[in-house]
């Protein structure tokens, strides 16, 4: 897809002005916000969950290359094939010669990040395949050819009268006159057109939330089912994951999926947590018969050992973004590739380079929030700093705040100096505002004063007035 | 290279490692051996009647009806009623599971019983769980000829029996369970951890059930 | 009112220092800020009177200009540590640090340690100095017991809740048990831990975020009904006021101290002189 990361300020301002859109983004802010805190509060272990979610993760990344083998080892002995991928490219061509080797025609597809980080859809849709993407989410937003704008809500800046327009225009077979007002209904005319790809498809894709060395099985985890349908119709079920997915055992994805629901929407646990281990067996009666995991690196080996380490021990929740308000400002498209928010602002420079990421870890507050939430404790605004500061060394900040910085570091390592040019700031600011308490404009200032007004010193410096107080009480 | 050793090796000289270090093999063989279980939530570990009634209620918190049967041997009579009561007509698909085969089926004469993989054109399908979870009110059903996984997916209903001894307090007691069952490091095909009905949220964020899965998830505790 | 001991006392996240004691007479430098320096000298006022208050004999060392943040968070790593340096050479030797600030409290006490940490020389310091160093609130709470302010203040007043001071220093309940001890009726606002959207360089770098950001901010305040809008830290109120003001809602607006010292003579933050004395 189209990185458009480097122009995310003009992004930003047209989703700011996209009524529909800040319509939508309303409904992220209200619900999962609120069901998060009420679930969390319930389980009186969640904090400790996250620290041992969090050493879990740390564990296996510092013997990744080992579980890594051990996973591969296991789902070969179930019968399946991994495929390694060391770029996005190596994936799409393993995935294309899986399909092409069964002359698939219809692909049905789980919500996969993945899928979306490596143009998965593009790839096949030119090989003359039909993708069909079926998490209800992903299939509102494939009909209105977009890209999703949350990592587990995909759709969630569409409105339903959206969604009823789309379907109108697309499923252009079924009566006009049919009443689509309420969401159920929507629900239901699209369940029964993808229940019909479902039975078709030749091939299912799914992504994974996990894979488990101890066992080589991978594990989805969804709401709908869909992501089931996919992965057991079609004779052949690729699995598309990155390989910091890996946990060691049984127990340890236990301990992780505990954390993972409720951080995501506020759940106990998801509806549907599947674990896929090879193809069918000899003697089972449904299930696919060739069994694929396409395991992609995409940068992400590079990253271990570096300040980014712990991004890799992200499990895509969401709630990092559910809790931000720069994304409740502007939306996952603003940040311009596949990855929105905070885990988006660290990860997209590490994935597509700084030079088109570098405007991203800079959009932070750093209020907090995310790391606050963040599941696996991931130090979010530390490493958005990180990137600040890669970019400050190789002199990719604009020239005017390096400029501006230069400045104000020679007077803040200078106290004397400092103190004397701060008074005279003060001073003139507060004459110029002639007693109003505040500066509707100032030059430089323009970025503030454009939409409030500047709160006007109050006169002397502390510094100075604590000089005088002092030498008051001297004399 | 491969793609396959070009991986490893980025990551064994990101991690500063050499191949064949026994020390990190080591680590790395008893945890996969020792597999520690980490932080269990005391939420579910309750004496036997406390925990199946938490398993009832978790499942209920999330839309599914819970009954409890005291004799198998109602099952099919039970199950003829729930039918009815939900205007479902009295055809169900189930596996060849051990327990609901041997089940009295005569005694629900109306009932139509299919023997098999579900296809699609059912409306309710009959499963056997091999476990549940009182801690998240969570089923557990292992796939195979016992209990094909498309008629946990496929019909509008989804009923799942499961005997009351195999509920326990947290996930890592029934993935013992199948480690016994299935040999340490093997795994049925698919196994499925089933938290309610299939909804989806994603028009407006509002919560909508059936999405692809089932719409109704029925659960009858027997014993 | 509950009763405080020394084992209830609030422990920010992940921080395992020992509590530090406050005795009558003990040293006491304030960090002023630079944004209190040179906007806001009441505020500093205001924090030496309450820090007296509690017997702390305070000193303003005069080799002090800001935190070293601007610097921190726009990557340039090596003006923060040299910055870092020179306000630990000028505070490490009195018993407590004490900032009128979560965020640049947050800066002494979390990422000085860390900017230093591989400096053999320094490391030592900068922990020393972390460890001593508390916003002023949480100072007056959890490290000198106060639990009762003596000041009295007439109306309602809402809280927001600034982001460092709350997420890195664990401030929440001290500044609201001390104003409701001086008989302030406190009414919460929606969102009170949401970013404001200063955020340092942030709210110039990204105008347009920022201002949605505050829009919300003070969309919230304006519900709360309250007449006085308090927080910790001067930025955040700076951004407040100029946005309540520039949407003429009419709102005071102070830092926390001044409530808790009972020094409202100045006009509110982005308030006249002349609206102030008119309404006396």
């Amino acid at each position: 897809m189209e990185i458009t990361s480097p122009s995310f300020k003009d992004n930003a301002r047209q989703a700011m002005a996209d009524a529909d859109l800040q319509r939508a983004l309303g409904n992220v802010e209200k619900g999962f916000i609120e069901k998060r805190a009420k679930v969390v509060a319930k389980l009186p272990e969640f904090e400790d969950l996250r620290d041992s979610a969090r050493d879990i993760k740390n564990h296996t990344l510092a013997h990744l290359d080992l579980y890594l083998e051990h996973y591969e080892k296991k789902v070969t002995e179930a019968g399946g094939k991994v495929h390694w991928a060391a770029d996005a490219e190596e994936a799409r061509k393993a995935i294309l010669d899986i399909c092409k080797s069964v002359g698939a025609k219809r692909v049905t597809k789980g919500k996969s990040m993945i899928s979306e980080e490596i143009a998965l859809n593009a790839a096949m849709e030119a090989s003359g395949m039909e993708v069909v993407e079926t998490d209800l989410g992903e299939y509102i937003i494939q009909l209105r050819g977009e890209h999703p704008s949350h990592i587990i809500a995909p759709a969630v800046h569409v409105n339903k009268d959206q969604v009823e327009a789309d379907f109108r225009r697309v499923h252009s077979q079924l009566p006009p006159e049919r009443n689509l007002d309420a969401p159920e209904s929507l629900l239901a005319e699209a369940r029964g057109i993808l229940r019909e790809k479902f039975l078709s498809a030749d091939v299912g894709i799914t992504g994974a939330n996990f894979l488990i060395a101890e066992t080589g099985t991978s594990i989805i985890v969804t709401n709908e089912g869909n992501g089931d349908l996919t992965q057991i119709l079609p004779r052949i079920h690729i699995v598309i994951a990155s390989l910091e997915k890996i946990v060691p055992t049984l127990e340890d994805v236990s301990q992780i999926l505990r954390v993972l629901a409720r951080s995501a929407t506020g759940q106990e646990f998801s509806v549907y947590t599947t674990l896929s281990t090879g193809p069918k067996r000899a003697e089972d009666p449904d299930g696919p018969e060739e069994y694929h995991v396409v395991l992609l690196d995409n940068g992400r080996s590079s990253m271990i050992g570096t300040e980014f380490q712990d991004m890799l021990r992200c499990i895509r929740c969401g709630a990092c973004m559910n809790h931000c308000p720069v994304y409740h400002a502007v939306g996952g498209h603003a940040y311009g590739w596949v990855y929105p928010g905070p885990m988006g602002s660290v990860l997209t420079p590490s994935l597509i380079g700084v030079e088109k990421g570098g405007q991203l870890p800079n959009a932070s507050t750093f209020c907090g929030r995310c790391e606050s939430v963040c599941p696996m404790r991931i130090p979010l605004p530390k490493m958005m700093r990180h990137w600040r500061e890669r970019e400050f060394e190789r002199h990719l900040s604009p020239s005017a705040v390096r400029w501006g910085l230069g400045a104000w570091a020679y007077a803040a390592k200078r106290p004397k100096f400092y103190q004397l040019v701060t008074r005279i700031g003060a001073l003139a600011l507060n004459l110029a505002s002639r007693n109003k308490g505040a500066l509707r404009w100032w030059p430089l200032a323009g970025g503030w004063t454009k939409y409030r007004d500047l709160p006007a010193p109050q006169g002397k410096t502390f510094q100075q007035m604590w000089a005088d107080k002092q030498k008051g009480a001297r004399s | 290279m491969s793609s396959r050793d070009t991986i490893l090796a980025t990551i064994r000289r990101s991690l500063d490692a050499t191949p064949g270090d026994r020390t990190r093999a080591a680590t790395v063989a008893s945890r996969l051996a020792d597999a520690p279980s980490g932080i269990i939530p005391a939420r579910g570990q309750l004496p036997d009647d406390k925990r199946i009634k938490l398993f009832a209620k978790m499942l209920e918190d999330v839309s599914a009806t819970v009954e409890r049967l005291s004799d198998v041997n109602d099952l099919p009579g039970r199950l003829a009623e729930f039918l009815k009561g939900h205007n479902l007509p009295p055809q169900i698909v189930r596996g060849e599971d051990e327990m609901l085969s041997t089940l009295p089926w005569k005694n629900a004469k109306t009932l139509e019983v299919k023997v098999g993989r579900a296809d699609g054109t059912e409306m309710v399908g009959l499963s056997r769980a091999f476990g549940g979870v009182a801690e998240t009110g969570t089923l557990m059903l292992a796939s195979g000829p016992a209990n094909p996984t498309s008629v946990n997916f496929l019909p509008e209903v989804h009923v799942v029996a499961i005997r009351a001894e195999d509920i326990a307090g947290d996930y890592e007691s029934v993935f013992a369970r199948l480690r016994e069952t299935y040999g340490t490091g093997n795994m049925p095909r698919t196994f499925n951890l089933i938290t309610g009905a299939s909804r989806s949220a994603d028009i407006e964020q509002t919560l909508l059930l059936g999405a692809h899965g089932p719409r109704r998830l029925h659960v009858m505790i027997v014993g | 009112m509950a009763k405080r001991t020394r084992a209830t006392k609030s422990k920010t996240q992940g921080d395992d220092e020992t509590p530090i004691g406050f005795k009558t007479g003990d040293s006491v430098a304030l960090f002023v800020t630079c944004l209190v320096d040179m906007f806001r000298p009441s505020v500093g006022f205001a924090a030496v009177k309450l820090v007296e208050s509690r017997g702390g004999e305070v000193a303003v060392p005069r080799a002090q200009t800001c935190c070293g943040q601007p610097a921190f968070n726009s990557g340039d790593r090596d003006t923060a540590r040299d910055i870092a340096k020179q306000v630990i050479a000028a505070f490490e030797r009195y018993d407590h640090v004490v900032v009128p600030s979560g965020s640049c409290g947050g800066m002494i006490k979390k990422h000085y340690p860390e900017l230093l940490a591989d400096d053999p020389q320094w490391a030592p310091r900068a922990d020393a100095l972390s460890a001593k160093t508390h916003e002023l609130v949480s100072f007056l709470y959890d490290v000198t017991g106060m639990t009762e302010c003596h000041e009295t203040f007439e109306g309602s007043v809402t809280y927001h809740d600034s982001c460092s001071g709350l997420r890195e220093l664990a401030i929440k309940r001290q500044p609201r048990r001390l104003l409701e001890s001086a008989g302030v009726n406190i009414v919460e606002m929606k969102d009170s831990e949401v970013c404001c959207g200063f955020g340092g360089t942030f709210c110039v770098k990204y105008p347009d975020i920022s201002n949605t950001m505050v829009g919300k901010k003070t969309g919230n305040i304006a519900a709360t009904g309250a007449g006085t809008l308090l927080a910790g830290d001067l930025g955040c109120l700076m951004n407040m006021a100029g946005k309540l003001r520039r949407e003429g809602i009419d709102i005071e607006v102070r830092h926390v101290a001044e409530i808790l010292a009972g020094m409202t003579d100045e006009p509110p933050i982005a308030g006249s002189h002349e609206d102030h004395d008119g309404g006396l």
